[in-house]
């Protein structure tokens, strides 16, 4: 089986990854009831032996679990989050060796992040990145979680996936990017998404995009739900979205939300890492939902966000979550697929769920749903035995839709209105090794990418002709 | 003679597993008498080695190869749970990274890698056989290693076996819903498959579905139903018979008597397999069957070419010969009538010399070329075949592969004409044009196809 590594940068990107540490190891602990280190568990922990710990630990490939460790790399350019993370819970899972800190922080300011701090830490990074594959078996895969508004995140973070794609070209890189509010505290969040569209575009396998109002609105609305009391009775508060058997009470403001994409995560590599009767590895997610090599946006949804307190499951309520997958309210973007095109959708079912559920769901959903001409049959499906911890089933949805557009579209837009000022501008020339002519490039790529999506859009509707076939001679 | 299984890929691997199931539980079901010894004697030396050191537990000749580890490990420990058989404790051959849905990757890396080591397997087993009849491969024409690795494969074992029969396997992939990139890796695999093999034998997951679903009656559909009712199929187009019309001699060739009687043209080579009947144990009990009731409903199924005991159109009949095609096809271009190039037929059960089959011998069935006397071969074992007591299998080279055919071959190439996916092919070292010949072989092969 094949191992994957988490990079986690900056703030967003290490509190998204606290919590995902700690499902994982949840969901793990639920699956592996005797406590014997196994394959799936070795997709992101190893296991070693803490006892002898001169230098590097020994890892143990078999037998009982001594100590685990995440096979992670965590980065920020302050000191506040990690060092939360290093007192908490979770401190044992990592090693002082897999951390990078610095003190001052980016400012907000993608240049201080990608040139900067980049210049600076290169060769720590590449180190740590190094050691975390060589305890690897079969790196198959990178995940790299940060976000797009701030400086570290979107500066050091792209600058991070140019250097993995540099030193290990063979792996696969998929990026979590939590795209910022519109009414972000951020002012220059608009330039620094922007800079770091360009370099995810160019050099992510896949990205799962993430804005962070649909977090706050799906939070909101549970809470709403489950203290307006309408379904009060049949619902378990949080179960999902915070994994924790009790709410305690202690739990920090972002935790729910963080929740969520932590469990994305979990449900994406779940195919991989547990048996199912329709497996889909890592490397199936770009090749069946990427047709073009720059339309590489996959959009999430996730399903059922909250849990019924009963176990079975009646066919009305399954295909809910099918339904539920596609409705607006549900997706982790501002945006609506159903009104745009599909170039691809991938549906990743967990649980007690039978290939003839699956494919009554995509007959019958399929006519509400439109997809591009010439992939009109574009479903990846996967089927995984395991369900989520505290769940019978679920599913996430990735859709390859031209609906992300209007989010890409919104964010030129506040460029624009910031550019034409030159805002704050320079503060970003100050920097070293950053020019103008960055700013330009960034809006120019982005520009055709929307281009692109639109070119696609524009085919919506049309009716579908077969492309003329080669004609053979009797 | 025997035959050795080469079981690729996730798909290749399940239904391989089911064919072995299928085959060894037939024939201890067998009674204790001359007869039916005789039958598992053949069975046995067909599909299985005995080895001392083995406990005497029957071993199947089977390599499994996978690029990922999962299925393989509980294919195998599922085998040696069953304590009737067991996979070789060797005889598999796995890595850690699959090939991604992704026949370039399966055959332009993961194939030269693995070669060497697959082979050996392979000569190891066919060292096991007293003689060899040839290969069959089990892989899916959806995914990346069964479709990408099995392609290339089924080359290296023309290559290394010049002189043996390989029969390929192959599931084609339900309309929707597996795998994206599906009909570019269908249309790679039969293109590259039609030269090195000697026969396709087609199943389709969506008929199969259906029959599980009408015949069957389960209501929510596994893998492990459909690979069940595949594995019957199969098992009950290899499992011994006699090809002559004496019934005490089992044919010693099973696969070169299926490629002589079946593709006799090497420009026809894809076969599809019907059976009848086909229903859930608890029907199965209060159900008794005639010959002459099965042969009507099969002949049916065979010229209207519905794959299963229903929803058959007994509208269809045959044009008296010599119309020219055109009169075949409705105006809607749908095609009604399924012309046959030339059938099987396998008849298995109580009073089988009884079956009436002349009506398969109508000449309005076959295309205009085919000699009378090679149009229709009939197998017969007079043992009971999985608890049936009367069973028939149509193996049929015919035009019922000619629409799923058609379909994939027209969406690949809709795909193709805006290049989509093509660039995670090409970066493992495929071209455009690889693909333009792709094409061009299977235009060819549907052309002929409904030319008949």
């Amino acid at each position: 089986m094949t191992q994957s590594i988490v990079v986690q940068v900056g703030q967003c990107g290490n509190q998204v990854g606290c919590r995902f540490w700690d499902l994982a190891l949840r969901e793990h602990a639920s699956v592996n009831k005797k406590g014997i280190y196994d394959e799936a568990l070795g997709s992101f922990f190893r296991n070693v032996d803490t006892r002898y710990s001169d230098g590097d630990c020994m890892d143990l490939p078999k037998g009982k679990i001594r100590s685990l460790k995440a096979r992670a790399v965590l980065i920020d350019m302050e000191e506040g989050v990690v060092n939360e993370l290093l007192q908490g819970p979770l401190r044992d899972v990592f090693d002082s060796k897999q951390l990078i800190t610095d003190v001052s922080g980016s400012g907000n300011n993608w240049a201080v992040g990608y040139k900067s701090y980049g210049f600076q830490y290169r060769e720590q990074i590449l180190e740590n990145l190094r050691r975390a594959a060589e305890h690897c078996d079969c790196l198959q895969c990178f995940f790299l979680i940060h976000s797009m508004g701030g400086g570290t995140g979107s500066g050091l973070g792209t600058y991070v996936l140019n250097l993995m794609e540099d030193e290990f070209p063979d792996v696969y890189r998929f990026v979590t990017s939590v795209y910022p509010s519109a009414e972000d505290d951020v002012i220059t969040s608009p330039y620094n998404s922007i800079l770091a569209m360009r370099e995810l575009t160019e050099h992510a396998d896949c990205v799962l995009p993430i804005e962070n109002q649909s977090l706050v609105d799906i939070v909101n609305k549970i809470n709403q739900m489950t203290n307006s009391g309408k379904l009060g009775a049949a619902i378990k508060p949080y179960t999902l979205i915070s994994g924790q058997k009790e709410a305690k009470g202690q739990e920090k403001p972002f935790d729910a939300m963080n929740n969520i994409v932590a469990n994305l995560l979990l449900n994406l590599t779940s195919s991989a890492r547990f048996e199912g009767s329709l497996n889909m590895d890592l490397n199936e997610i770009s090749m069946n939902l990427v047709p073009f090599p720059q339309l590489h946006y996959l959009v999430p949804s996730l399903t059922p966000l909250y849990t019924l307190a009963d176990v079975n499951i009646p066919t009305r309520r399954l295909d809910q979550m099918f339904s539920d997958a596609f409705s607006k309210d549900h997706q982790l973007m501002h945006a609506d697929p159903k009104r745009n095109l599909y170039l691809a959708c991938a549906l990743m079912v967990r649980g007690n769920v039978q290939i003839s559920d699956l494919r009554r769901n995509i007959e019958r959903l399929k006519p509400t749903l439109q997809f591009v001409s010439w992939n009109q049959e574009g479903w990846k499906t996967s089927l995984c035995s395991v369900p989520p911890v505290g769940h019978t089933h679920s599913l996430l949805a990735l859709a390859n839709n031209t609906c992300v557009k209007s989010t890409f579209q919104d964010l030129k837009d506040r460029f624009v209105k910031l550019y034409k000022k030159k805002a704050h501008l320079h503060h970003y020339l100050h920097v070293d090794g950053m020019e103008q002519s960055c700013f330009t490039e960034a809006i120019t790529s982005l520009s055709s990418l929307i281009e692109e999506y639109n070119r696609l859009d524009a085919t919506k509707g049309l009716p579908v002709s077969d492309a003329t076939r080669l004609s053979i001679a009797m | 003679m025997s035959v050795v299984v080469v079981q690729l890929g996730q798909c290749g691997n399940q239904v391989g597993r089911e064919l072995f199931e299928v085959v060894d539980s037939d024939a201890r079901g067998q009674g204790a008498k001359a007869d039916g010894e005789r039958y598992r004697e053949a069975s046995l030396d067909r599909f299985f080695s005995c080895e001392e050191s083995g406990g005497n537990v029957p071993t199947a000749r089977a390599v499994l190869v996978d690029m990922e580890s999962k299925v393989i490990g509980r294919t195998l420990s599922s085998a040696a749970k069953t304590g009737r058989w067991k996979y070789g404790d060797k005889n598999y051959f796995c890595q850690k990274k699959g090939s991604g849905n992704n026949w370039a990757n399966g055959f332009y890396i993961h194939g030269p890698k693995c070669e060497d080591a697959v082979m050996n397997l392979v000569r190891q087993e066919v060292e096991k056989c007293d003689r060899l009849s040839g290969f069959i491969t089990t892989m899916s024409l959806a995914g990346g290693t069964g479709s990408g690795l099995g392609t290339y494969v089924t080359g290296c074992l023309r290559d290394t076996y010049p002189n043996s029969f390989i029969l390929n396997h192959v599931i084609w992939p339900h309309r929707t819903g597996e795998v994206i990139v599906q009909n570019y890796n269908s249309v790679l695999t039969l293109s590259h498959l039609y030269q090195s093999s000697d026969g396709l034998l087609i199943h389709e997951n969506d008929t199969i579905h259906k029959i599980c679903s009408q015949l069957l009656n389960i209501k929510q559909i596994s893998f492990t139903d459909v690979n069940k009712v595949i594995a019957h199929q199969l098992g009950s187009i290899l499992q011994p018979v006699c090809t002559g019309l004496c019934l005490t001699e089992y044919s010693r060739s099973p696969l070169g008597d299926l490629m002589e009687t079946l593709v006799t043209h090497p420009e026809y080579k894809l076969l599809s397999a019907m059976s009848i009947p086909q229903m859930s144990d608890t029907s199965l009990a209060f159900s008794t069957f005639t010959w002459l009731g099965l042969m009507k409903h099969l002949r049916q199924m065979l010229i209207s070419n519905t794959k299963m005991e229903e929803g058959i159109d007994w509208q269809v009949r045959p044009t008296p010969a010599g119309l020219p095609v055109a009169a075949k096809i409705s105006p809607n271009k749908e095609l009604r009538f399924n012309t046959s190039v030339s059938n099987l037929l396998i008849l298995r059960g109580k009073e089988v010399q009884n079956a009436e089959t002349g009506g398969f011998n109508d000449q309005a069935l076959y295309t205009s070329w085919t000699p009378a006397e090679s149009a229709l071969s009939v197998w017969q074992a007079s043992q009971t075949f999985n608890k049936y007591e009367r069973s028939a299998t149509m193996v049929s080279n015919s035009q019922s592969v000619l629409k799923p055919l058609d379909s994939v071959v027209r969406k690949a190439w809709n795909m193709f004409a805006s290049r989509a996916y093509v660039h995670q092919y090409t970066k493992y070292g495929i071209a455009e044009e690889d693909f333009l010949d792709s094409f061009t072989t299977m235009e060819q092969v549907v052309a002929s196809y409904s030319n008949l």
